[in-house]
C-alpha cells in the first residue's frame, strides 16, 4: 500500500516538474530536392493522451504564429527562404489542456538553381530545342522545305480580294487576351501579312482590340506591314482602335462593327473565350467569309461550325510560316514535325513497356 | 426599396436591348452597347488603377512607414513620397495613426526592382511623344520575352511531356472495358497528332491516318460544342428568370411595360425606314 503511494507520488512529481514532458520532440527538416527551397518536414513524437498538436512558426521578430492544428505526426510546410525559422509544438488534450511543449532547432532554407524533379523536362527542352535549331539552320542553308496546302491559310488572299472587289472593309480581331498569350502573339503576326494584303489591294483594314498593348503592337506591325508594300500613305493609326478590357463589352462593340460596317472579310485569330460563337454568329449573319484560328481547343468547336475557315491549333500557329515563307519559321515547322516524330515513337514504347506491366519508361515522363 | 425598383427597371431594359439584336440593329442595342462599352473601359481602367498600379507597384516602392523612423536613403525616398503626396494626396496617402505620422501604401515589403517595371510602364507613356515613342517598343519586348519564357515551361510540362506520360497505357489491362477505352485513347492521340504534320503530304495510307486523326477531332469538337450549348442554355434561363420576377407587382411591371414600349417603337421605326427607303427609291 504504501509503495503505491509513493508510486503515485512519485508520478505527480514527474509530472508537476515536466520530466513527462520530455518525451514530445519537434523536428524540422529542409526538403533539399524542392526547387523554390522553401519546404520543409516537420515530424513529431507523440505524446500520450494528446488529441491534437498545436504547431507555430517562429518570425523575424521572435513573435510565433500558428501554422496548424494537426493530430498528423509528419507533414510539410513552407517557410520563407533565408530567414532563420523554428517550430513549437503544443500537445493538447480534449480539453485543450497543454500537456507538454517542445521547440525545434533553427532552420534556414535558400532557393535552388536546379530542381533534380524536373531532370526530364530540362532534358526534353533541350532535346527538342536543338532539332528545331538544326532545322532553322538547315533551312537558312536553302534546303527546300515543303508544306502540305492548309485550305484556311490558302483562303486569306482570296478573303481580302473579295473585300477589295466588294468595296468593303477586312475586320481583323486578335482576341481578346494580352500579349503574355502565345496566341496574341501568333494573331499579331498573322495580322502582318493580312495587313500586307490589304495595303497591296488597297482595302480598308480595321483592327479592333481589347488590349491596350496589343494595341500598340498592333499598330506597329500595321504600319510596318503598310511601309513594307510601300503604301505608308495608307496607314492611319486608327485602323487599330481600343474598345474596353471587359469581354462580352468587347463582343458586344465588335458585333456592332459587323452589322454597321459590314465588312466582306472576318479574320478572329488570337486568344478566345465564350465571345467566340457570338462574334463567329453575327459574321456568318452579315455574310462575311470569316477565317478563325485559335489554339483554344474549347473554342474551336464554335469556329469550326459558323465560320468558313478554322485553324485548328498547330495550324494556327504555323500560320505565319506558311504566310510568308521566312526559312527560320519554315525550319521551325519541320522541327516540330520531327519532335511529334519522336514523341509518338517514345509513346510506341511506353506502351509497350505498359503492355508488359513494366513501368520504368513511363516513369521518365513522371511530371513534380 | 425604390432603388431596388429602379435597378430591376435598368436591368430589364438593357436585357431587353441586349436580346433586340435578335431582331435587328436598332437604337435599343446601340444605346446599351455603348452604355455596356463605356462603363466597362471606365470600370477596368479604375479597377487596374486601384487594384495593380497602386497597392502593387507604389506599394512595394513605398510600404506604409513611421516617418520618424525613416534614416538614410530611405529618408529621401520617402521625401520622394511626400512631394507626390502633395501632388495627388488620394494616390500617395499620409495618415496619423496616435499622433505618429505614417507615410506609404499597405504593408507589403519594400522592393526596389519594381521600379524596372515603373519605367517600362512609363515608356508606354512616351507614345504619347512621337520623338521618344521608340522607347516603349522596349515595354513591348519585355512582355513579349518574359511571357514566352515563362510560357515555354509550363506547355511543355503540361502539353508535351504530361500528355505522353497520360498517353502510356497497356493495350490490355484484363479488363475488355478497360482496354478498349486505352486503345481507342491511342489511337485517337497518335492519329490526331498525325494530322499537325505538316512537312509531309498527307497521301496514300498517311492521308487515311490524317483522317481518322481530323474525324477523333470531330467527335471532340461535336461533344465540347454540345456541352457549351447547355451552359449557354441554362445562363438564358437565368436571365428569363430574372425578367419573370421583375414583372411582378412589386417592380412595377417593369418586364411587360419595357418590352412593351420597345416593340412599339421597333415597329414604327421600322415604318418610318420602309418609308424613307421607298421615297428614295
Amino acid at each position: 500500500m504504501t509503495i503505491k503511494r509513493i508510486g503515485w507520488l512519485l508520478a505527480i512529481i514527474s509530472v508537476s516538474s515536466g520530466l513527462a514532458f520530455a518525451e514530445l520532440s519537434i523536428n524540422a527538416e529542409v526538403v533539399h530536392t524542392e526547387a523554390d527551397g522553401n519546404k520543409v518536414i516537420i515530424t513529431l513524437t507523440p505524446v500520450p493522451n494528446a488529441s491534437s498538436y498545436l504547431i507555430q512558426k517562429s518570425l523575424e521578430s521572435g513573435e510565433w504564429v500558428s501554422v496548424i492544428e494537426t493530430r498528423d505526426l509528419e507533414f510539410n510546410t513552407n517557410i520563407e527562404n533565408d530567414i532563420s525559422t523554428r517550430f513549437k509544438v503544443t500537445a493538447l488534450d480534449v480539453n485543450r489542456n497543454v500537456l507538454a511543449e517542445a521547440v525545434s532547432e533553427a532552420i534556414t532554407t535558400e532557393a535552388k538553381w536546379f530542381n533534380i524533379k524536373r531532370l526530364n523536362r530540362f532534358i526534353a527542352l533541350i532535346l527538342i530545342s536543338g532539332i528545331i535549331l538544326y532545322y532553322i539552320t538547315r533551312a537558312r542553308l536553302n534546303k527546300k522545305i515543303y508544306l502540305r496546302p492548309v485550305a484556311g491559310l490558302q483562303a486569306f488572299e482570296e478573303a481580302v480580294g473579295r473585300a477589295t472587289e466588294m468595296g468593303r472593309s477586312v475586320l481583323f480581331v486578335p482576341g481578346i487576351m494580352d500579349l503574355d498569350q502565345v496566341e496574341t502573339i501568333s494573331g499579331l503576326i498573322i495580322l502582318g501579312h493580312v495587313a500586307k494584303m490589304t495595303a497591296r489591294y488597297e482595302a480598308d483594314l480595321n483592327v479592333p482590340v481589347s488590349r491596350s498593348l496589343v494595341m500598340e503592337s498592333g499598330r506597329e506591325t500595321v504600319q510596318a506591314s503598310y511601309i513594307s508594300e510601300g503604301r505608308p500613305d495608307l496607314y492611319s493609326q486608327d485602323m487599330v482602335h481600343y474598345y474596353t478590357d471587359d469581354q462580352f463589352a468587347f463582343a458586344a462593340a465588335v458585333d456592332g462593327v459587323m452589322l454597321r460596317e459590314k465588312p466582306a472579310a472576318v479574320f478572329l485569330q488570337g486568344k478566345f473565350y465564350a465571345e467566340s460563337l457570338i462574334m463567329a454568329e453575327t459574321g456568318n449573319s452579315i455574310g462575311a467569309i470569316q477565317i478563325a484560328g485559335t489554339g483554344s481547343p474549347s473554342q474551336i468547336p464554335f469556329f469550326v461550325t459558323a465560320c468558313d475557315y478554322t485553324l485548328i491549333g498547330e495550324e494556327f500557329f504555323a500560320a505565319s510560316a506558311y504566310l510568308g515563307s521566312d526559312p527560320k519559321l519554315l525550319g521551325s515547322i519541320k522541327g516540330q514535325d520531327i519532335v511529334k516524330a519522336i514523341l509518338m515513337v517514345c509513346i510506341g514504347i511506353g506502351i509497350l513497356f505498359e503492355t508488359f506491366n513494366v513501368h520504368f519508361f513511363k516513369n521518365l515522363f513522371l511530371g513534380s | 426599396m425604390y432603388i431596388g425598383i429602379l435597378g430591376a427597371w435598368v436591368a430589364v431594359f438593357l436585357t431587353l436591348s441586349i436580346l433586340s439584336y435578335l431582331y435587328k440593329d436598332n437604337v435599343f442595342y446601340k444605346l446599351s452597347e455603348h452604355i455596356f462599352v463605356g462603363v466597362s473601359a471606365a470600370h477596368w481602367a479604375t479597377i487596374a488603377f486601384w487594384n495593380q498600379v497602386q497597392p502593387n507597384l507604389f506599394g512595394r516602392l513605398w510600404p506604409q512607414a513611421e516617418v520618424a523612423a525613416l534614416e538614410g536613403f530611405n529618408k529621401f525616398w520617402y521625401g520622394i513620397y511626400h512631394v507626390l503626396h502633395v501632388l495627388f494626396e488620394k494616390v500617395f496617402p499620409e495618415e496619423t495613426i496616435n499622433g505618429v505620422l505614417y507615410r506609404g501604401i499597405g504593408d507589403q515589403p519594400q522592393n526596389l526592382s519594381y521600379l524596372i517595371a515603373f519605367i517600362l510602364g512609363v515608356f508606354m507613356l512616351f507614345r504619347l511623344i512621337p520623338k521618344i515613342g521608340w522607347l516603349s517598343r522596349w515595354s513591348l519586348a519585355y512582355v513579349i520575352g518574359m511571357a514566352a519564357g515563362l510560357r515555354l515551361y509550363g506547355y511543355m510540362s503540361s502539353d508535351v511531356i504530361g500528355q505522353i506520360h497520360a498517353t502510356m497505357l497497356p493495350l490490355w489491362t484484363g479488363n475488355l472495358g478497360e482496354s478498349i477505352n486505352n486503345i481507342i485513347l491511342i489511337v485517337g492521340v497518335l492519329t490526331g497528332l498525325f494530322y499537325f504534320f505538316f512537312s509531309v503530304e498527307h497521301k496514300g495510307a498517311l492521308k487515311i491516318v490524317s483522317r481518322i486523326g481530323i474525324y477523333f477531332l470531330m467527335v471532340y469538337f461535336g461533344a465540347s460544342f454540345g456541352f457549351a450549348v447547355m451552359g449557354r442554355i441554362s445562363l438564358l434561363i437565368g436571365r428569363f428568370n430574372d425578367l419573370i420576377e421583375y414583372s411582378g407587382k412589386q417592380y412595377g411591371f417593369a418586364t411587360p411595360i419595357l418590352l412593351l414600349i420597345m416593340v412599339a417603337v421597333l415597329i414604327l421605326s421600322g415604318r418610318k425606314e420602309k418609308k424613307n427607303k421607298e421615297a428614295e427609291a
